[in-house]
């Protein structure tokens, strides 16, 4: 089908809720280097940190070619009323328990979503997105790992972990905001729409949380972190921003 | 990344090897001669086992330590390109280190036990990262000359005798080349770039020459005999040395590029091949060594801070029953 102008708007908002959520979680995943419980932690966020990243370059490159401005352009002037991410990746990397936690629920979200979008229309984003689910298993199959480690290891452990579930859930409820573009998308085959995609997230999140041996949180209990997708950002998105474009700024038309 | 160890003085020679069975140490040394690598399970000298663990753990500090004045700019990169591979080169530092702890955890000291002598201060790891950087251009100069002099120092040890060490270290040379090379583009970005990228770049170099000059340790007219050190292929090669090979390669390189070197005295002598420079600060580098570098204390705070931080973890990690086995080599 011919595209209109709803469905353009609804693919770029798409795509850069995708894109932002993924450099402003790679770079929040970045900042365990040298600090991790064990080396090998480490390095398994900045794998996973590295993947994010690249993978909103290739998002960040497709909306180049629908008439964005170049990624570094993009990724390294916008402010963060400019910036579509949710709540949940914008947070501080605060205790592991938390880093856990938020790289489960963002993980299992982000599996789900290239699952879907493996089958859309948009040439470019099938082709990445069937890439990126390779990427996405080995991410998805490290925070199941801790998950279930941590829940057999010490009480102190299980306790944490709890708590992280359930505090850092509202925020995970919003990646799934819905887009003004909902209807549009379904309608063009672009992408299923937050709704669904929620849907299949909470069944995934409860099976395996459950099969670890925690508690589900309750969905229709928890009041939803939103407002990330339109622009509304917690305290936290600025001063991250002001850090990642601090050399950038020095001379944005600069080769660095 | 690292610079020449810091060998102990423990007195004479022969009072190092004084408690060895003579047969087993002629034995020992015949094969080190002969080019044989030495592996976990062989009979080796007390002192030798003793020497290469203080090394392989103050290689491994260096790793992790060094990870942090480099890290603080991986959430600064400008630009996708940098900020990919500077994560990537960090996240190689930090692999060494894992590397470099299994290797010495084949002599029989325990990585807890090794990291726990970092954050007490009992271990020494090297003097370059005690300072701070403090631009993007610092990060450069470091990825650039802090990794080629510890390329010069690794590979020399890269030949050393003990087996799982050098292994690691073969391993180790390989990516910091890619390092050397991501530096070297980087620093040749800045160089050739606007006049406040120049200058960045010539300010960053100014600060780090004396510390990368420190880098391979006291000049040979200072340092301890390494006599029996060098023999069983533990150090291969003097600070002097090192530091020749060092200057050889990269003062041209820097020059190339129209940056300057803040020694007036810094030129090769064609009659003896030997580069001839001012010689650094030493009282100012046993400071540093001694614990009142600018930051010492906030490197060994943020580590324990680490340690501290991720206690928890490790805690749920270990199974009641599990025992201590050393890794393979």
């Amino acid at each position: 089908m011919e595209f209109t102008e709803k469905h353009v708007m609804g693919l770029k908002d798409l795509l850069y809720r995708m894109a932002d959520d993924l450099l402003i979680l790679g770079h929040r995943n970045s900042e365990w280097t040298g600090l991790g419980p064990i080396l090998e932690e480490d390095i398994a966020f900045s794998s996973m940190a590295q993947d994010k990243i690249g993978q909103s370059l290739a998002l960040y490159e497709i909306l180049h070619e629908i008439g964005e401005s170049e990624p570094d352009t993009v990724a390294f002037t916008r402010n963060a009323e400019q910036f579509h991410s949710c709540h949940l990746v914008e947070l501080p990397i605060g205790e592991y328990d938390f880093s856990l936690v938020r790289h489960f629920y963002f993980d299992h979200q982000s599996a789900l979503r290239m699952d879907m979008l493996a089958e859309t229309v948009v040439e470019p984003l099938q082709m990445v997105a069937r890439k990126f689910r390779g990427e996405v298993k080995y991410h998805t199959m490290h925070a199941d790992s801790w998950l279930k480690t941590l829940a057999n290891g010490t009480e102190e452990a299980k306790i944490r972990m709890q708590q992280a579930i359930n505090e850092t859930f509202p925020y995970a409820l919003g990646m799934f905001e819905l887009s003004d573009y909902e209807a549009d998308l379904i309608e063009a085959g672009i992408f299923p729409g937050e709704a669904a995609l929620q849907e299949a997230w909470y069944r995934v999140i409860s099976e395996k949380l459950n099969a670890f041996g925690y508690s589900v949180p309750e969905i229709n209990n928890s009041i939803p972190s939103t407002g990330g997708r339109k622009g509304h950002h917690t305290e936290h998105l600025q001063p991250l921003l002001d850090e990642m474009t601090e050399v950038f700024s020095i001379d944005p038309s600069a080769d660095w | 990344m690292y610079g020449n160890a810091y060998i102990e003085n423990n007195g004479q020679e022969n009072k190092l090897t004084a408690n060895e069975d003579p047969q087993k140490l002629a034995a020992f040394e015949a094969r080190i001669a002969a080019g044989d690598k030495i592996e976990p399970h062989d009979w080796m000298p007390a002192e030798y086992r003793k020497q290469l663990i203080r090394m392989i753990e103050q290689h491994a500090h260096s790793e992790i330590i060094g990870s942090l004045p480099e890290g603080t700019w991986i959430t600064r990169a400008p630009g996708f390109r940098r900020k990919l591979a500077l994560m990537a080169k960090v996240q190689d530092e930090v692999g060494h280190a894992q590397l470099l702890y299994s290797a010495a955890e084949t002599l029989g000291k325990s990585r807890e036990d090794m990291i726990n002598d970092l954050i007490n201060g009992k271990s020494k790891y090297s003097n370059v990262f005690n300072y701070p950087a403090v631009t993007w251009a610092d990060s450069a100069v470091i990825a650039w000359l802090i990794d080629a002099g510890a390329i010069v120092n690794q590979l020399a040890n890269s030949k050393g005798s003990y087996g799982p060490y050098v292994r690691a270290l073969d391993r180790i040379c390989a990516e910091e080349s890619f390092h050397l090379k991501y530096g070297h583009d980087n620093v040749v970005f800045l160089a050739t770039g606007t006049p406040k990228q120049r200058e960045m770049v010539q300010d960053a170099l100014n600060r780090w020459w004396e510390p990368i000059m420190h880098f391979f340790g006291p000049s040979d007219k200072m340092s301890v005999h390494t006599e029996v050190l060098m023999r069983w292929k533990v150090k291969m090669g003097t600070n002097d040395e090192m530091r020749q090979t060092f200057l050889d390669m990269y003062v041209p390189k820097i020059w190339d590029l129209g940056l300057t070197l803040p020694d007036t005295e810094l030129k090769k002598n064609e009659e003896t091949g030997k580069w001839e420079y001012t010689e650094p600060n030493w009282d100012v580098f046993k400071q540093v060594i001694n614990g009142n570098g600018p930051c010492n204390k906030e490197r060994l705070a943020v580590r324990r801070m680490a340690e501290e931080k991720g206690r928890w973890v490790r805690r749920a990690l270990l199974q009641k029953d599990a025992q201590y086995v050393a890794p393979l080599s």
